[in-house]
């Protein structure tokens, strides 16, 4: 691209310009391939730690899901159960079926004659299975002086034995299960008395002590009810809050402040938003500690400026010109917002409302303030009872020591990302459906 | 696009036509050549923006490219240092030779291309700089100033040269963005100096700026052709007479007429060019 | 649960109401719509309005100044030993009450006087809730025929149910700010309070935190020791990382995304990474106690160095990977709006794609890296689940992101969370906290917030 040269030494001297040009072209592009690579490996970092958090996450869950079982012969022994032979419903629900259980578990687990051997055999089994059985005499009076094969619940540490999580190598002291109970796991195993099924109690139950009978349906209800609450106080409130600002307040000092305030209090952390529901919902209104309702309450204020911010936007999107038709034709202006402006912003809006939904559901820490941290083993029925929400629920599980308790953790963090993942692609699709380029 | 479609039948024999019928002057014909474009085409995804445009461009002279908007100007342009390898969906056929080497063969470095090949746009672009950093950018990542003073030089000269040095020598420490908008491009064209190129390609450098400034760049360039080959795209027909000694005519991605400016504004060949410089569309 | 009934109530009886006006205007011109002033809709709204909102407001006043108008009355009724107790053992012994009238176990066994003010509490509440009743159900009808009086064809219903509606809206958006105002006074009020017992300057400038010992609120300056120096260090410190974490690799992929990356590539990835964002915050803190913490800590010891299980690394790793998204979707738009024309200009001078990006790109989008980062800290600071279940909850003022060190958030939850008296300093201490933390915030925020606003104003 140079000119032909005159001479050698000119042309000698071109030479070394050029060698001098390409070795920094070179090192220029070496710059620019290190540059590419820098970004490449942020993004591969980014997508690196999100798939290591959900890999472990759903390892340590999966097992959750299903649980042990032990087919033990239970004797229904009269003598405990119904000593005089009444067959009094009063009196079969308060009978001593504990004693009945542990004449069965002498029977069926040799060596449990001693104190030691008895809590052995009594750590085998869920220490539920006594009202297992109170259930079933109830259901069927007739079984008592027999004795029933029943599948009944096993401990969570056999739980924890039978999928492997317990290392049968490790010296007796190391092990959570002892060898006398290693051997009556491995007899049941040889007669196929163990077996694995899906666990329907971590669906059905609340919160308990014992892992095996530890479930999450009482925070499911309680995410729900606050849920509730938060969408009846959030959505109509914003949707009013949105239409104004955007529709029809003028524009002043006044709703400056407010726009500013909006932005502001969207960026606030959620802990502060906690303390104000502990000061003014229980400690100034008096509301009652531990309930839905301010749980609600407390999500609502924070979830507004998300779904304010998110139903201007589709007020914004939506084009004058239709405004101007609707005014045109004789329509006041909330006639025209209700009628035309208002419907044709609704997905947008309600996307927000759904992203804004979705965040209420995953926060934690402002809940722990109103006290919806508290061990509860009833299934929320109300809005005014104490409950407590799957993120505080994994919270909770996550602080407790056994093995069987992280795996439950994780189990119900995956619940949790599901609902959040549904209603995210929800969002999605809403978008997807009515996205509109005017 | 009709309009387009029915050209795109008969324009490449009225065009040889129009060529025979109107020889370059001795003046144009007897410079040597700088950039060489021969049928070049360029579609963007599935539009043809550019059909078989085929033409010379001497050195050291002012060649202008006039036309109605959207009738490919910066696209042919912006082929000429590759500017184009910027946009995705953008495609081009053809040969373009500077100095009769090809600048889309595989061995040509488009990096080196531009350093030779300099750029001034429509809008004033200064980047979010000191005055002088704007000037020493070029230079310093082209590896072609060693050591303060060095900068310093070169970056006096060019401004200098772009004839703004008096106005900003004792500001060079200022944002670029804090001049005027005629001083910014003025800047803008200092800065494509700085890195010697031998063709300057300008845009509608004037088409933001006001009549003083606009005169005052239009002195620059004609001043700037003893040094460098430059290509304009102007709107402006009283620009393209004023400032180039070779015009040619753009319309719906077709090259019409090309030749000495002159010519071309007192006896055009082309029906096309006659209404166009004649005002009848545009 | 039983004012909801009454709620539902006057609903219905609005929804009723809406019935009657209608058919009251459409009659008085003989079931010509032409004739009426507004649309028949108009004037049933009007009537349903009368009915429910002069009733609704009443209810809502009266439920939230119940409680205190309640324990004021029963404290008024108390035997006068009662009367001599401190605040403390006052709101101990209310809440003693309180349980036992709600029929649940009390701490102590109850002496005949709290028995009976139990009793008197039941009382005062099925008292006061017949009253709001009755005074609800009559403001509701009176509303009903008030609006239904009103209503003839000449009635103008629409500009009047539109002035409401129209009032509706801007109480709705002054929520915000109330909501502000809420906070604001919430946490002034309490650290008021709180600064009344210990000296700001010991709080901000005391080296020694240890507010577990003062138990009683008696003890309260004495043992208890509230120098919060410690615990903003620590904030600091888990911030740091985060950001060290967050800002390199958020920054990165934000230029990868805006500059290199293949729109197929941008419509794949940054959803998914996305996902980060939308992670719960708890997920966040089980992942560092359960993954990142002990990982650490292997680490360190096969390399023989000590971490602690509750390291501020760990904490302020995972708090990074939590920010990650937040800086690398504020950059991208900041990066997308840096006008084309530089990238063209640079591009030009024959840069390379890093240089113009470097040179060019980068320090025109510098404002709103900027503020993005600001924000990300702000997030940062706040952030609470995290720290709570990876960090420590000992003060330790220390700089080794390997030892433990704890958080403001965490001392606000670790001071608040479980049974004690609201009056303490320890509680109160937390409100204190909170005031901190929200006022570094909001100003983070305000800085940030206009710094991006003024850089959008820039290129637009
Ligand atoms: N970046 C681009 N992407 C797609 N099409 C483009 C792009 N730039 C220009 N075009 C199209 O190419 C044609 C020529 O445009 P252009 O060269 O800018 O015209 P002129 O500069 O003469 O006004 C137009 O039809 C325009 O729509
Ligand atoms: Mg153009």
């Amino acid at each position: 691209m140079t000119d032909i040269p005159a001479n050698d030494a000119t042309n000698d001297a071109e030479a070394r310009t050029r060698t001098r040009e390409a070795a920094l072209i070179r090192k220029r592009y070496r710059a620019e391939r290190r540059f590419r690579m820098y970004g490449l490996a942020a993004i591969l970092a980014a997508l690196g730690m999100l798939t290591v958090l959900l890999v472990s996450i759903v390892s340590a869950g999966l097992p959750a899901f299903t649980t042990t079982q032990i087919a033990l012969d239970l004797n229904f022994d009269a003598g405990d159960i119904d000593p005089g032979g009444s067959r009094d419903p009063a009196k079969l629900a308060s009978a001593n079926y504990r004693g009945a259980l542990l004449k069965s578990l002498r029977a069926e687990f040799p060596g449990s004659e001693t104190r030691q051997g008895r809590r052995d055999a009594l750590n085998m089994i869920s220490n539920n299975v006594p009202f297992v059985m109170r259930d079933m005499v109830l259901a069927d009076p007739f079984i008592i002086g027999t004795t029933q094969r029943v599948w009944v619940k096993s401990s969570a540490d056999i739980d924890q034995l039978a999928k492997g999580s317990i290392d049968r190598t490790l010296p007796e002291s190391d092990r959570r299960v002892d060898n006398r109970q290693l051997a009556w796991f491995e007899k049941l195993e040889r007669e196929e008395r163990i077996r694995t099924v899906f666990n329907s109690t971590f669906f059905t139950t609340a919160d308990s002590r014992e892992p095996e009978q530890a479930g999450i349906l009482g925070a499911v209800i309680g995410s729900a009810l606050t849920l509730i609450i938060t969408l009846l106080l959030s959505f109509p409130v914003g949707v009013m809050a949105a239409v104004y600002l955007e529709e029809f307040a003028p524009k002043n000092r006044w709703t400056d402040l407010i726009e500013v305030n909006i932005n502001n209090l969207a960026a606030v952390p959620s802990i502060v938003f906690g303390l104000l529901g502990l000061a003014v919902f229980l400690n100034f209104f008096g509301l009652p500690r531990s309930a839905p309702v301010v749980g609600g309450m407390v999500l609502a204020l924070m979830t507004l400026p998300t779904i304010i911010i998110a139903s201007r936007a589709a007020l914004k999107a939506v084009p004058p010109s239709i405004r101007e038709a609707a005014l045109g034709m004789g329509a006041s202006r909330l006639q025209t917002v209700t009628h035309h402006v208002l419907p044709l912003a609704m997905p947008g809006i309600l996307t927000g409302t759904i992203i804004g939904m979705a965040q209420a559901l995953g926060e934690t820490a402002p809940l722990l303030m109103i006290g919806m941290v508290a061990f509860i083993v009833d299934v929320p029925g109300g809005f005014t009872d104490p409950a407590t929400v799957l993120p505080v629920q994994i919270f909770l599980w996550a602080d407790a020591p056994e093995r069987a308790f992280v795996e439950r953790t994780s189990a119900a963090i995956m619940v949790l990302l599901t609902f959040l993942i549904m209603m995210n692609l929800f969002a999605v699709l809403l978008r997807k459906k009515f996205e509109r380029r005017w | 696009m009709t309009d387009a479609a029915m050209s795109e039948d008969n324009t490449p024999k009225e065009l040889e036509a129009a060529l025979e019928k109107a020889p370059e002057t001795e003046a144009v014909k007897a410079l040597p050549i700088k950039v060489r474009a021969t049928d070049v085409n360029v579609f963007y995804g599935d539009n043809h923006a550019l059909k078989d445009v085929t033409i010379d461009i001497p050195e050291h002279r002012v060649t202008a490219f006039i036309g109605p908007s959207g009738c490919g100007k910066s696209t042919f342009l912006r082929c000429i240092n590759r500017m184009n390898d910027t946009i995705d969906i953008c495609r081009i056929e053809g040969k373009i030779e500077i100095d009769d080497r090809d600048i889309y063969d595989r061995s040509i470095d488009v990096v080196q291309l531009r350093a030779k090949v300099g750029m001034v746009f429509q809008k004033p672009n200064p980047f979010p700089k000191s005055i002088y950093d704007n000037i020493a950018y070029g230079p310093r990542i082209h590896g072609m100033v060693a050591g303060k003073t060095d900068t310093d030089e070169m970056v006096e000269a060019s401004l200098k040269r772009a004839g703004l040095w008096a106005e900003v020598k004792d500001r060079l420490a200022q944002p670029g963005t804090s001049l005027s908008g005629g001083q910014q491009q003025r800047l803008c064209i200092a800065r494509a100096i700085a890195v010697s190129p031998q063709v300057i390609l300008m845009d509608e450098p004037c088409s933001a700026l006001d009549p003083i400034a606009t005169a005052r760049i239009e002195e620059l360039i004609d001043e700037l052709r003893r040094n460098f080959t430059i290509v304009i795209v102007t709107h402006s027909m009283q620009q393209a007479a004023r400032v180039s000694q070779k015009t040619a005519f753009f319309h719906l991605g077709v090259l019409v007429e090309q030749g000495n400016t002159e010519q071309i504004f007192t006896n055009p060949v082309d029906k096309r060019t006659q209404d166009y410089i004649t005002g009848r569309f545009g | 649960m039983n004012s909801l009934i009454l709620v539902a109530v006057l609903l219905l009886l609005s929804a009723i109401g809406y019935q009657f006006g209608r058919k009251r205007a459409l009659a008085g011109t003989g079931g010509e719509i032409r004739g009426l002033h507004s649309l028949p809709g108009y004037y049933g709204a009007y009537v349903a309005l009368w009915c429910a909102l002069p009733a609704l407001l009443v209810i809502a006043i009266w439920l939230s100044a119940q409680g205190g108008i309640v324990d004021s009355l029963l404290i008024a009724g108390l035997p006068a030993s009662a009367q001599t107790l401190s605040t403390g053992e006052l709101s101990l012994l209310l809440s003693d009450i309180r349980n036992l009238a709600s029929g649940d176990i009390t701490s102590r066994t109850p002496s005949p006087m709290v028995l009976a003010a139990a009793e008197r509490y039941n009382d005062l509440r099925s008292t006061g809730f017949a009253a709001m009743v009755v005074v609800g159900l009559a403001l509701g009808m009176a509303g009903f025929f008030f609006g239904w009086r009103a209503i003839n064809p000449e009635f103008r219903a629409r500009p009047r149910v539109e002035r409401i509606v129209h009032w509706a809206l801007i109480v709705a958006s002054a929520i915000a700010i109330l909501t502000t105002i809420g906070i604001v006074m919430s946490l002034l009020f309490e650290s008021i309070r709180f600064f009344s017992r210990v000296s700001p300057v010991e709080f901000l400038f005391g080296l020694n935190w240890s507010p577990q010992t003062a138990l009683r609120a008696e003890q309260v300056g004495s043992t208890g020791a509230f120098g919060a120096v410690p615990i903003f260090a620590g904030t600091f410190l888990i911030t740091i990382i985060a950001m060290l974490v967050a800002v390199p690799v958020g920054l990165f992929s934000a230029i990868y995304m805006a500059e290199y990356a293949s729109p197929r590539f941008r419509a794949i990835i940054k959803p998914i990474l996305e996902i980060l964002a939308g992670i719960p915050t708890v997920v966040y803190g089980f992942f560092a106690a359960l993954t990142i913490a002990p990982f650490f800590r292997g680490f360190g010891e096969s390399i023989g160095l000590d971490v602690a299980s509750e390291s501020a690394l760990a904490a302020g790793v995972v708090m990074g990977i939590m920010i990650i998204p937040f800086v690398s979707s504020l950059s991208d738009d900041v990066i997308n709006a840096v006008p084309q024309s530089l990238r063209d200009g640079s591009f030009a001078m024959g840069a390379t794609h890093s240089e113009t990006i470097r040179q060019v790109i980068i320090p025109a989008a510098l404002p709103g890296i900027v503020g993005s980062v600001l924000l990300a800290t702000s997030r940062a600071i706040g952030e609470t689940m995290i720290v709570v279940m990876a960090a420590g909850l000992a003060s330790n003022l220390t700089a080794n992101p390997l030892e433990a060190v704890t958080t403001v958030t965490v001392q606000i939850v670790t001071l608040l969370v479980g049974d004690q008296e609201f009056d303490s300093s320890k509680t109160l201490a937390a409100f204190a906290l909170g005031l901190v933390l929200f006022v570094i915030t909001l100003c983070l925020n305000v800085i940030a917030l206009s710094v991006v606003r003024k850089y959008r104003e820039k290129y637009d």
